[in-house]
């Protein structure tokens, strides 16, 4: 196990590397000059468009350029944005932001999706399980966008449940949020649960339990649940890091000062060392999740070995 | 050149076709050589004829086909740029059904003339996935080894970087380029911003039905009567890649769709004076408490067209998965 561990993390290097520079690449390679996009429409002194250009590294060939910013990185540097504020500390102060609503989604999949994929898989083709068929098709249908400017109306405006902007209200201002971010992710872990759990009714050794005499909820939670939920446990993990990057369009929406809302705002600025620092961030949470999930599911089903 | 050859030649093109996914069911049925394949379809039509949510799915995309194409059938007499601002936002009405938006201008005509724009990026973006997915996983499936270890890092990079997040990057540092397509802020540019980060699916796909079947007797028999890569490759194995590859793109296309409203709505997709449903929610936003009907007009009608074609490819899915049947 410790020999695979460390080769899958050997091999998130290239990966990350490889990620960041293409981010890296289209800010900076592109012809285009982003002091001139800085500077919009007040024309800028030409001795401080020369200092910054110089700071940027941006007289540099690329690939010198983007092995400078490595360079910095791996020393936790992750550089300036155009005014002069550390990236690290917008990461740091937007980061917790985001990983609330991450963790309010979670808890969404968690509560709704299983108990829904529970109760549907127990009863298959049931009023209920129908139900949670064709609403979760629904539901994936649905674009994050518009639901969450429905979210916004309904709940919000009509209702008036919850605020609709902003995280003010402390925990209850991300419940709103969470939801919409967490939609599609709750529909599919409902199907899986549903799915897992039908299948592992019908296998021998939920047969021998039953035979045993044991008690039909023992069965169900003890024998069964346990071992469906191996595939939901591990779709959850990495969603966690799915949840991360594709926050943007909800905290957008909601106006939460997140990880999202800050590389959307940096991506509008064209404040490259913004946007690479807070991507490459990204595509290593998405890795490292991925990672654990792997290693958790050998932890979880022991007829997995990796060695 | 026997006549041998010249068939072949005519099947090459037909195996082509499939590839891409345009030969639907009726066309691999008039095959006579792929008896069992033949079979496959028409299994499939026969459960697909008998799905509802098929059918739901069917008219849903059929209707807004026909909106991109013909929108003027829709839109009541309306034209979309006719406008007036003495109607600015005022809601809906016998007369005007979606009402108007902020300038005045009939929504219903504002709406069902965006679905053109939704259409094009939608169709054009899962053409440039396939193309690429269906050339990258052939080959690096195909030849193993190490061609297939980089290609497969490289899918995994752009796997790890976020769809939406990709393509907004890339859209917003395009137009201050000078390369055609993406500087000029149209349809083919974000098509091409959504393919450059959503082709690596398609790639997997294809790479792994072509790892699956490339070991196979029949491939060990084309290559025995003297075909060479390339042929074996079209003709032989990626005819198998025509079935998941096809269930992928009808639910691609949604997605696509939904993801070419999202880009537009924050700003760097289609711009104005293009009409798109992302524009539309985009001007409505502010407007949410006042004249609701801004957003959620578009909004409806985005999620029906997403829906129409995830309920087709699941319908698909479920037809052509012969596991599924009893």
């Amino acid at each position: 196990m410790g020999r695979y561990v460390a080769r899958r993390l050997l091999l998130t290097i290239p990966v990350m590397l490889g990620a960041s520079f293409l981010i890296f690449a289209m800010v900076f390679a592109l012809p285009g000059d982003p002091i001139a996009a800085l500077a919009g429409d007040r024309p800028i002194a030409p001795a401080v468009a020369a200092q910054l250009r110089d700071d940027f590294n941006l007289g540099d060939p690329l690939w010198l350029q983007y092995a400078k910013y490595v360079g910095d990185l791996v020393q936790g540097d992750f550089g300036t944005d155009f005014a002069g504020r550390p990236v690290l500390d917008t990461i740091l102060q937007r980061l917790p932001v985001t990983a609330k609503l991450a963790l309010v989604a979670v808890l969404f999949e968690i509560v709704i999706g299983i108990v829904a994929g529970v109760l549907a898989g127990i009863r298959r083709n049931s009023f209920f399980d129908n139900l949670v068929l064709v609403s979760t098709t629904i539901v994936v249908s649905v674009p994050i966008l518009v639901l969450a400017f429905l979210a916004q109306f309904v709940f919000g405006l009509k209702l008036e449940l919850f605020p609709i902007a902003g995280v003010r209200d402390g925990w209850y201002s991300y419940l709103l949020p969470g939801l919409v971010l967490a939609a599609g992710s709750v529909a599919y872990v409902a199907r899986l649960t549903r799915t897992s759990m039908a299948e592992n009714l019908r296998a021998d050794y939920v047969r021998t339990a039953r035979a045993k005499g044991l008690k039909p909820s023992t069965v169900v939670v003890r024998h069964t649940l346990r071992n469906s939920l191996i595939p939901v446990v591990t779709f959850i993990g990495a969603d966690i890091g799915t949840l991360m990057g594709g926050a943007i369009v909800t905290e957008t929406v909601f106006n939460i000062p997140g990880i999202g809302r800050a590389v959307f705002e940096s991506i509008q600025r064209q404040e490259g060392a913004v946007v690479v620092g807070i991507v490459t961030l990204l595509v290593f949470f998405f890795i490292f999740f991925n990672l654990v999930v792997d290693v958790l599911y050998a932890v979880l089903d022991p007829r997995i070995r990796y060695d | 050149m026997t006549d041998r050859h010249l068939t072949d030649a005519g099947h090459d093109e037909v195996g082509a076709g499939r590839v891409t996914g345009v030969a639907d069911a009726a066309d691999t049925q008039n095959e006579t050589e792929t008896a069992t394949q033949g079979s496959l379809w028409s299994d499939a039509w026969k459960a697909l004829r008998k799905s509802v949510l098929f059918w739901l799915g069917a008219v849903l995309g059929v209707g807004f086909i026909l909106m991109a194409v013909f929108p003027q059938l829709f839109a009541r007499g309306a034209k979309p740029r006719d406008c007036d601002l003495a109607n600015s936002a005022d809601p809906p009405s016998a007369a005007h059904w979606f009402g108007f938006d902020q300038q005045g201008c009939d929504y219903l005509a504002q709406v069902v003339y965006g679905a053109r724009n939704s259409l094009i990026i939608g169709v054009l973006a899962v053409l440039f996935i396939l193309l690429l997915g269906v050339i990258v996983g052939a080959i690096a499936g195909f030849y193993g080894g190490f061609t297939d270890g980089l290609l497969s890092r490289v899918a995994d990079i752009f796997y790890a970087m976020p769809l939406i997040l990709g393509a907004l990057v890339l859209l917003r540092v395009g137009p201050s380029t000078d390369i055609p397509v993406i500087s000029d802020r149209g349809a083919g540019a974000v098509a091409i911003a959504l393919a450059a980060f959503g082709w690596m699916t398609a790639m997997r796909l294809v790479r792994s039905q072509v790892i699956s079947v490339k070991s196979g007797d029949y491939v060990a028999a084309a290559r025995a009567m003297g075909a060479g890569d390339t042929r074996i490759l079209v003709r032989h194995i990626l005819p198998n890649a025509v079935a998941p590859v096809l269930v992928y793109a009808t639910i691609t296309v949604g997605i696509l769709i939904a993801a070419e409203a999202t880009l537009t709505f924050l700003g760097v997709g289609l711009q104005r004076p293009a009409i798109s449903w992302g524009l539309q929610i985009n001007e409505g936003q502010n407007l949410l408490r006042t004249a609701p009907h801004i957003v959620l007009f578009p909004s409806a009608v985005l999620t029906l067209t997403v829906m129409a074609f995830i309920l087709m490819g699941d319908a698909l899915r479920d037809a052509l998965d012969p596991r599924q049947r009893s």
